[in-house]
């Protein structure tokens, strides 16, 4: 016989039936069932509290992106709810599966302006894969299995579930469910042999074949069928910055990252190579530049399990729609094995150039302010260059991606996409939840750092071992970096009065240092790298250094700036 | 690139929110819908819309593109007048005083070949179908005898020039194969 349960109770069964062990919460009025359920659920979940539901929305992002599975948050109407959809948007550009579930007010009231009342599945339709409100208890199961096989599923991304408190408080007759098909959506589109065929022949006949790796790869647990495909016939690949683990720095054909604040050669020869193969990435502004100019010479293979990526910014001359962990293998068997030595050998001028003018002077600097670079690489080196690498956005991000090292799958958790401030302390509270064997260290400016502070109240409750590094400048730093580039040195509202952040660190039990001098840099670090539990490691970096290279705005990618 | 009138035929599951989702698409771009026609389809539980607007041909691919993303989506599909058959019906109420004082309105009637719906003292009903132009004609001209209440039209409906119904069968397939396999 069926039990007859709460649509709560409903929700809780339905989440372990999805194997679900982290819940990211903040609870309020009209999920206060949801809540109540959780408190004979203490041991099946994991219930982190946040201090605000932005920190949940990221905190669900960071548990996924390291771990693979889909996070979850749940959060109360209204304001609640909102306060999620920053952390949402930014799951629907940087495909992140997360599932939210917000309360609703009773379903007799909806439309009344009751209150902490808002229309979420009107709001989140253009940011979320689904949305969808539960009105019944009956609806629960369904409803999440249905959302779980979205957001998990093809290229994943976020799902809303909006609650209301009725649904939650009436009886059903509770069954688990399971949706694996939906007639009207294929996430894993079938792979097209002839084109495959094609582009195998075009990459055969290739000289100066280019491999541009994105996310896709981590995304679908490609990584050893990308090794597999470009060791093959010898192919250089470059990274976008969320494909930067997704093959191992110090890895041969592992050319550097493209884009805005990439590496020279990887930019330069993109504009170079002859054939292009882009293998799950979506060809952002920030990776192309000035699309009128980019990869023009090249013939363009486009592997994307989104249909809409193909021709959406580049045009493909061979469309490959499907999952790269399925296509990479089938390209591959047909592959000739190939040299390409002169071709490999072109990066490395480039890369001389990009050393000389700008990374010797950000990894040694002799005298001076500390430099991002060298604060991020030291720390890359201090984990044997195996911690996964959270940032927040701004220079901080830019720096901390360029000279951290990766040597394992899903070892960078940056906002790409939306490049969401604030992004980097929860994210790094959910990498740490999810993945406890891995070192996090997240590394913030003064500005983000300050966008989600208030977390730290949840790395105390919750003694998250959460390693991080901020790099404060005193300023909005890319902006300012931007203005005085672009704007002839108008420092419009980007210098920053800040506060005594390691007195506000140890407000809330977390140990930290302050380190100013370049001799101090080496024992902090170890300092931090040994202490067991979160640390802030404040580090006093130069006012007013830039990141270079940089491709300024509306520019060709191979034309980049050195200062 | 040159604008031109598209219609597109989209075919989704019969849920609440979807006409949302659907020209949230249009509105992100700023894109104008110029008639829009929801309706059940001829299978079971799928709607179909049929929406036409002005637009280049690379912003209309892109845009059918992110519409099949759309999870509960089944089809979407684009086409230019050539490639379908389009009509509308447009409905136009006259007042019968106007009518039986000029003569020139039961002509107008009769040589546009519309017809009469309904009638009493205080009004007539009628009804038109065809083109745009053909419907837009007759309003003018009964316009012009100052003897038009209201007047409606409906957006384009239309059907393809396909000889295959690609949809009908894949869903009728896919139907077919679920079946089987359980």
């Amino acid at each position: 016989m069926k039990e007859i349960i709460t649509g709560a109770e409903a929700l809780m069964r339905s989440l372990m039936n999805e194997g679900v062990d982290t819940i990211f919460g903040y609870p309020g009025g009209s999920i206060m069932p949801v809540f109540d359920a959780m408190y004979d659920h203490q041991n099946d979940f994991r219930q982190v509290v946040v201090r605000h539901e932005q920190g949940a929305a990221h905190a669900a992002q960071g548990y996924a992106r390291s771990s693979g599975k889909v996070g979850v948050c749940i959060v109360t109407s209204g304001p609640g709810a909102t306060n999620t959809l920053t952390g949402i948007s930014d799951a629907i550009l940087d495909s992140t599966p997360i599932v939210v579930i917000a309360g609703q007010v009773a379903s007799s009231v909806l439309g009344t302006d009751a209150f902490q009342e808002i229309d979420l599945v009107g709001v989140t339709q253009p940011i979320t894969k689904w949305s969808y409100q539960i009105r019944r208890a009956e609806d629960v199961a369904w409803a999440v299995a249905r959302a779980f096989y979205i957001a998990s599923s093809g290229r994943p991304g976020p799902v809303v579930l909006d609650f209301t408190k009725d649904a939650q408080t009436s009886k059903v007759a509770y069954e688990p469910q399971i949706v694996d098909n939906i007639r009207s959506y294929v996430p894993y589109p079938k792979p097209d042999e002839k084109a495959i065929r094609e582009a195998a022949e075009l990459i055969n006949r290739a000289r100066r074949p280019f491999a541009l790796v994105g996310q896709g790869v981590e995304l679908g647990r490609a990584h050893n069928e990308l090794r597999a495909f470009l060791e093959k016939a010898n192919i250089p690949a470059a990274r976008t910055l969320l494909g930067l683990s997704a093959l191992p720095t110090d890895y041969p054909l592992s050319m550097g990252m493209l884009g805005m604040h990439g590496n020279l050669s990887c930019n330069v020869n993109t504009n170079q190579c002859d054939v292009l193969i882009a293998i799950g990435m979506r060809f952002s502004d920030r990776v192309t530049g000035n699309l009128n100019t980019y990869a023009k010479q090249a013939k363009v293979i486009h592997i994307d399990i989104d249909k809409s990526e193909i021709d959406k910014n580049v045009k493909a001359d061979i469309p490959l729609i499907g999952d790269c962990k399925e296509i990479l293998p089938l390209l591959t068997e047909l592959l000739q094995p190939a040299d390409h030595k002169e071709w490999i050998d072109s990066f490395s001028e480039y890369d001389a150039v990009e050393y000389e003018k700008v990374i010797e002077k950000a990894l040694n600097p002799k005298e001076g302010h500390l430099k991002m670079g060298e604060v991020a690489r030291k720390i890359s080196e201090a984990t044997e260059n195996k911690a996964i690498l959270v940032t927040d956005v701004g220079q901080n991000q830019m720096m901390s991606c360029r000279y951290f090292k990766y040597s394992e799958p899903h070892s960078v958790l940056t906002s790409g996409g939306l490049g969401t401030m604030g992004y980097g302390l929860p994210a790094a509270i959910g990498a740490a939840i999810a993945v406890p064997h891995r070192t996090v260290c997240v590394f913030m400016g003064d500005g983000g750092f300050q966008m989600n502070i208030q977390e730290l109240g949840t790395i105390m409750e919750q003694k998250t071992p959460v390693k991080m590094i901020l790099l404060n400048n005193n300023y909005l730093g890319n902006v300012r970096q931007w203005q005085e580039l672009f704007f002839n040195h108008r420092y419009s509202c980007t210098p920053m009065l800040n506060p005594d952040y390691n007195m506000i660190a140890s407000a809330y039990g977390i140990p930290s240092r302050l380190v100013v001098d370049r001799a101090e840099l080496d024992a902090a670090i170890k300092e931090m790298v040994e202490s067991p539990g979160a640390f802030l490691l404040h580090v006093a970096v130069e006012e007013e250094d830039n990141v270079m290279p940089m491709v300024p705005p509306g520019a060709s990618i191979c034309d980049m700036i050195f200062e | 690139m040159e604008k031109q009138l598209y219609t597109l035929i989209i075919y989704s599951e019969n849920l609440a929110g979807l006409l949302n989702q659907v020209t949230a698409e249009f509105t992100r771009r700023q894109i104008n819908i110029e008639t829009l026609n929801v309706s059940s389809s001829s299978i079971d539980g799928v709607h179909r819309y049929t929406m036409s607007l002005w637009s280049n041909e690379e912003t209309i691919k892109k845009v059918v593109k992110r519409l099949e993303k759309k999870i509960d989506v089944l089809r979407a599909s684009y086409y230019t007048e050539d490639e379908i058959f389009v009509q509308e019906v447009a409905l136009y109420k006259i007042s019968t005083p106007k009518l039986l004082e000029n003569k020139q309105i039961s002509k107008i009637i009769r040589h546009n070949n519309a017809r009469v719906i309904e009638i009493n003292s205080t009004y007539m009903v009628v009804e038109q179908t065809g083109k745009t132009e053909t419907i837009m004609k007759l309003y003018k001209e009964f316009l012009a005898e100052q003897c038009v209440l209201q007047f409606v039209k409906s957006g384009h409906i239309a059907v393809t020039r396909d000889v295959v119904e690609h949809l009908t069968e894949q869903l009728f397939d896919e139907d077919a194969m679920r079946r089987t396999s359980k």
